[in-house]
């Protein structure tokens, strides 16, 4: 705390008795702390006293007759937040003291917090917190299905990767506490390595207009931050239990928080979840499985003028994938997408077998920051992270328990920026990153790698700007510049390196030749650009307008260049290409929306153009002696997705309530004309709420949601068949049809200790027991998706 | 108030010096050796199956020495008599280590794990199994051929993991994971 002390000199030679006889006057100014102003009509009462004054004529005050020693001071101003303030008294003095006038900008101390957006002209979401208790025992990706315009690409039920208006995988960045996630999102079975109940303020930006966060978020951003500490004296947790029938499993996540009046606390959180093998309405899925342990310890303190804190979080999950999707080669796929059935339906098990993923992510940050006075807001970031990744396969003799993926990602990131905010109604922000990550695949699976040995440097610089025109008017633009450098060191066999042709372009980059393989070393520059700009414009109250242009260059991840092998996990071989270069996507992104008290609703169309998108789809085929397997080869080529979220509410009285929510995307090919593989079809989701305050606080839901079939996908590849001995169609592309789920919600509160401090909730999914499948599951080709699954939560908070 | 903002100043250099000792380690931390070498464990590279008649024998096989790599399989087959009745025996080896490593042994050692599956059309016969494994069902390693007529056949044989045992003898029925699945054309004179 800034702070002077100046003694009147007229009255020094008498001081000390002056003081005694309890004559000190104090004298004092109440200045903004971010523009150097004065505030004039802030209350200055003393506390214990019955003294109360006005700050008049340049914030000045005074007080008489105080006594020399101690003194608290309760300052309140009607923009201000409320402010305490210690004063010596040692004879008259004089006291600056400074307000903080941007309530907004109290996020670190305020106690409870509106939601305050990332980005003032995009489409961005928040999951609500009786969502995220909903999900606690699910994964992220399945939570933010709840967003209009999210949707996930999952490998049976356990491995869902959050897709954002059609785009995921690296398209979409995921903040962990402000770190970006380096958990190697490239791979479609990869889900992202979080625990839900880690951070639970859950918000979706979507696109790339969040440019502090990186320039390459096409698809979009996913934040997650832990919920405001109380700056109190207090103690207190949460825990949050869930069992569910599908899977005969359950979860368990605990949260204790200490917080001081001095902004210092310490919180720590821990989860545990395990499931057996998860069910389909007609048979048993077996080895569907998973195992997951969480746990995060953070250390801290926020003051208004600086804070830091320590935080560390570790996940580990073991997943089972379905034992009947590991399959040999074409033929198994053909006779498999055919039955109607599995072919290994084994009985109900917690044990996870065979093939399976086990991947663990330990991040660690330290951060600071500090405020300038008149000037703005600076912060440090440092993080590490490691993630592992081990596959295992059905594999025979010595190497049946030997992963066939082994690998080690180590990212160390330092980043800092400046937030200016010093001029009323514009605040600029300027940052630069540098990040170092390894990636090292362990040559002991016996197995040839998929993804090479690696290093990747990054270095970027980005501001972005805030300009409030008028008071219901808000401008946003920012632009970004990020470079990167890959260098790897990968073996090719010499077979598959002449038939893509890279002698001619990559001839230099071989270091060894051991014959029937080269080691090479490519190394590769990125230099991206991105910005984005837009406004915001409120009509009245409740209605406003959002407009964005973002620009997003995105350099090709590891697997789209190095992919080299082959997934037994889907009977398939999949190529990246040395020569792929940077991705840019041009989104302009509107939003209508009205949110008031009886009604509401969201129009938000986007239209999103891709200049050298990256696909990975199915293309030729090659034979071994396990028979012919389809190649996936990742290809440039332009793109062009639109789309639009659309969604309605109305409180129909007190206690009804209904919501309504559309979401379609379309995603073509512009070189040829042909729609891309894997968008999401159309949903449409309607649901009815009962509220009534006097039952327990009972909120009953319940919900319809309707898939529709996609009706636009590229044409299956003909293949031969060796069991065949003729060419067949490999319909691998094909969609499920449509399908529809009820899905059924009951919660009530108690009062234990404090008023509904224990929360019981009963929720019921596919009601029915339908039978289904979703294009978006990588698992449609062997089995339906999950059947009906009861669910029990109780959350207590003490 | 003095003594608070002292404090502060230290827990800011502290916060300070760990930050950038942090950020030399990061520094430390690059790694120049190269990779070391994959060889393939436990890919099945070649496949050779003799047919033997007194002191004829025929051989049919395939090898695909880049494995999954894009090279297609190099079929060898033969010229069968008519009407006759061959011993069969398969060998299966990995000859993308040296020596070629003998993956027939690690079949037979797993027999129940493993069984192979022959399918025939045109001028063969019949084939049927004289090897059996621990619990009495068929292998296939060891095998009987008959040949039927002059004229052309096909020779169809997959080797299938982990198929359920017993089965009745239908790759269908059978399921499991695919190890290897080539057919050969034969010539029967």
């Amino acid at each position: 705390m800034k702070y002077s002390i100046m003694l009147l000199f007229a009255l020094l030679l008498c001081g000390k008795s002056v003081a005694q006889k309890c004559e000190s006057i104090l004298l004092g100014e109440i200045i903004d702390f971010h523009n150097n102003t004065s505030l004039d009509g802030a209350t200055i009462s003393v506390t214990g006293k019955n003294i109360e004054v006005l700050s008049k004529n340049g914030g000045k005050f005074r007080i008489e007759n105080l006594c020399d020693g101690v003194l608290e001071l309760e300052i309140s101003h009607h923009e201000c937040a409320t402010k305490f303030v210690t004063i010596i008294i040692e004879g008259d003095t004089y006291e600056k003291i400074l307000l903080e006038h941007h309530l907004e900008e109290l996020e670190e101390v305020q106690v409870t917090g509106d939601f305050t957006k990332t980005t003032t002209s995009a489409q961005e979401e928040r999951l609500t917190q009786r969502e995220l208790e909903k999900f606690s025992g699910a994964s992220l990706g399945d939570a933010l299905k709840s967003l209009n315009g999210v949707s996930s690409l999952n490998t049976g039920g356990n491995i869902v990767k959050p897709v954002i208006q059609g785009l995921m995988g690296s398209r979409v960045l995921i903040l962990n506490n402000n770190v970006r996630m380096q958990d190697m999102e490239w791979g479609e079975e990869h889900a992202p390595n979080v625990d839900i109940n880690a951070n639970q303020d859950i918000s979706v930006v979507k696109g790339a207009a969040a440019l502090e966060y990186g320039g390459d978020a096409i698809g979009g951003v996913i934040i997650m931050n832990p919920l405001p500490i109380i700056r109190t004296d207090s103690l207190f947790g949460k825990t949050q239990t869930s069992l569910f029938s599908n899977g005969r499993g359950g979860n368990i996540t605990t949260s204790l928080t200490r917080s001081y009046n001095s902004g210092f606390y310490i919180r720590g959180q821990a989860s545990f979840k395990q499931l057996g093998d998860l069910e389909a309405p007609n048979y048993l899925l077996s080895n569907t499985g998973i195992l997951e342990k969480g746990a995060s310890f953070s250390i801290g303190k926020r003051d208004f003028l600086q804070g830091w804190e320590a935080y560390y979080s570790f996940f580990d999950s073991d997943i089972g994938i379905l034992r009947a999707s590991h399959i040999g080669n074409i033929d198994d796929l053909i006779t498999a997408i055919n039955s109607e059935e599995p072919n290994i339906i084994n009985d109900f098990s917690y044990d996870i077998d065979r093939p399976n993923q086990e991947v663990s992510h330990h991040l660690g940050k330290l951060s600071y920051y500090r405020r300038f006075e008149g000037l703005g807001k600076w912060s440090l970031q440092y993080d590490f992270q490691k993630n592992k990744r081990f596959e295992y396969d059905v594999r025979v003799g010595e190497d049946a328990n030997k992963a066939s993926l082994d690998l080690s990602l180590t990212t160390h990131t330092l980043s800092t920026d400046f937030k200016f905010d010093a001029t009323d109604g514009l605040d600029i922000k300027a940052g630069l990153l540098g990040r170092y990550q390894n990636n090292f695949a362990n040559p002991e699976t016996g197995v040839r790698r998929l993804i090479p040995d690696y290093d990747k440097f990054d270095l970027g610089v980005f501001s972005i700007a805030e300009y409030q025109a008028k008071n219901n008017l808000v401008f946003d633009a920012g632009i970004r510049y990020d470079f990167s450098r890959v260098n790897a060191k990968k073996f090719y066999r010499t077979s598959r390196w002449e038939e893509r042709g890279y002698n001619e372009d990559f001839g230099t980059t071989i270091i060894d030749d051991l014959g029937t393989q080269l080691l090479t070393n490519p190394i590769f520059d990125f230099h991206n650009i991105s910005a984005t700009t837009g406004f915001e414009y409120d009509f009245g109250k409740d209605t406003r307008l959002r407009f964005n242009y973002s620009l997003a260059q995105r350099a090709p991840n590891p697997s789209e260049l190095f992919s080299d092998g082959l997934h037994h996990s889907a009977a398939r071989i999949e190529l990246g290409d040395l020569r792929i270069k940077s991705e840019t996507a041009s989104k302009i992104s509107a939003s209508l929306e009205k949110n008031s008290a009886s009604w509401g609703y969201s129009f938000a169309p986007y239209l999103n153009s891709i200049n050298d998108f990256i696909v990975l789809e199915p293309g030729s085929v090659e034979f071994t002696i396990r028979g012919a397997f389809p190649v996936w080869v990742y290809r440039q080529t332009n793109a062009q997705l639109m789309g639009i979220d659309a969604s309605i509410y109305n409180n129909w009285n007190s206690n009804i309530r209904t919501d309504h929510k559309f979401s379609w995307v379309q995603g073509t090919d512009t070189s040829t004309d042909i729609p891309f593989i894997n968008m999401p079809p159309a949903a449409l989701n309607n649901s009815i709420t009962y509220k009534n305050k006097k039952i327990k606080n009972l909120v009953l839901n319940l919900e319809s949601m309707y898939v529709f079939e996609q009706q636009r996908f590229p044409s299956n590849i003909l293949v031969f068949s060796p069991e065949q001995q003729i060419e067949v169609p490999l319909t691998i592309n094909t969609p499920p049809p449509a399908y529809h789920l009820l899905a059924m919600d009951i919660e009530t509160s108690y009062s234990i200790r404090n008023t509904n401090d224990l929360k019981v909730g009963l929720r019921v999914t596919n009601i029915l027991n339908t039978n289904y499948r979703d294009y978006l599951n990588r698992q449609r080709y062997f089995v339906d998706d999950l059947g009906r699954n009861i669910s029990l939560r109780i959350i207590y908070n003490y | 108030m003095k003594t608070k903002t002292s404090v502060q100043k230290l827990t800011r250099t502290r916060a300070i010096v760990g930050l950038l000792s942090l950020g030399l380690i990061t520094l430390s931390c690059s790694n120049d050796d190269d990779p070391i070498a994959v060889d393939e464990e436990e890919v099945i590279t070649t496949m050779t199956i003799t047919l033997t008649e007194g002191s004829n024998s025929v051989t049919l096989q395939t090898r695909d020495l880049d494995g999954d790599g894009p090279d297609a399989p190099v079929i060898t087959t033969g010229t069968l008599t008519a009407n006759t009745t061959y011993t069969g025996a398969i060998v299966l080896l990995n000859e993308t280590e040296t020596p070629a490593d003998n993956i027939t042994l690690e079949v037979a050692e797993e027999d129940d794990e493993h069984q192979f599956f022959f399918t025939t059309s045109g001028a063969i016969g019949s084939v049927d199994y004289t090897d059996e494994d621990g619990d009495g069902n068929p292998l296939g390693l060891a095998f009987t051929f008959s040949t039927g007529d002059a004229g052309n056949g096909v020779f169809q044989v997959t080797l299938r993991h982990e198929p359920k045992k017993p089965n009745d003898g239908s790759l269908a029925d059978a399921g499991g994971e695919t190890d290897i699945a080539q057919s050969f054309t034969v010539v029967v004179e």
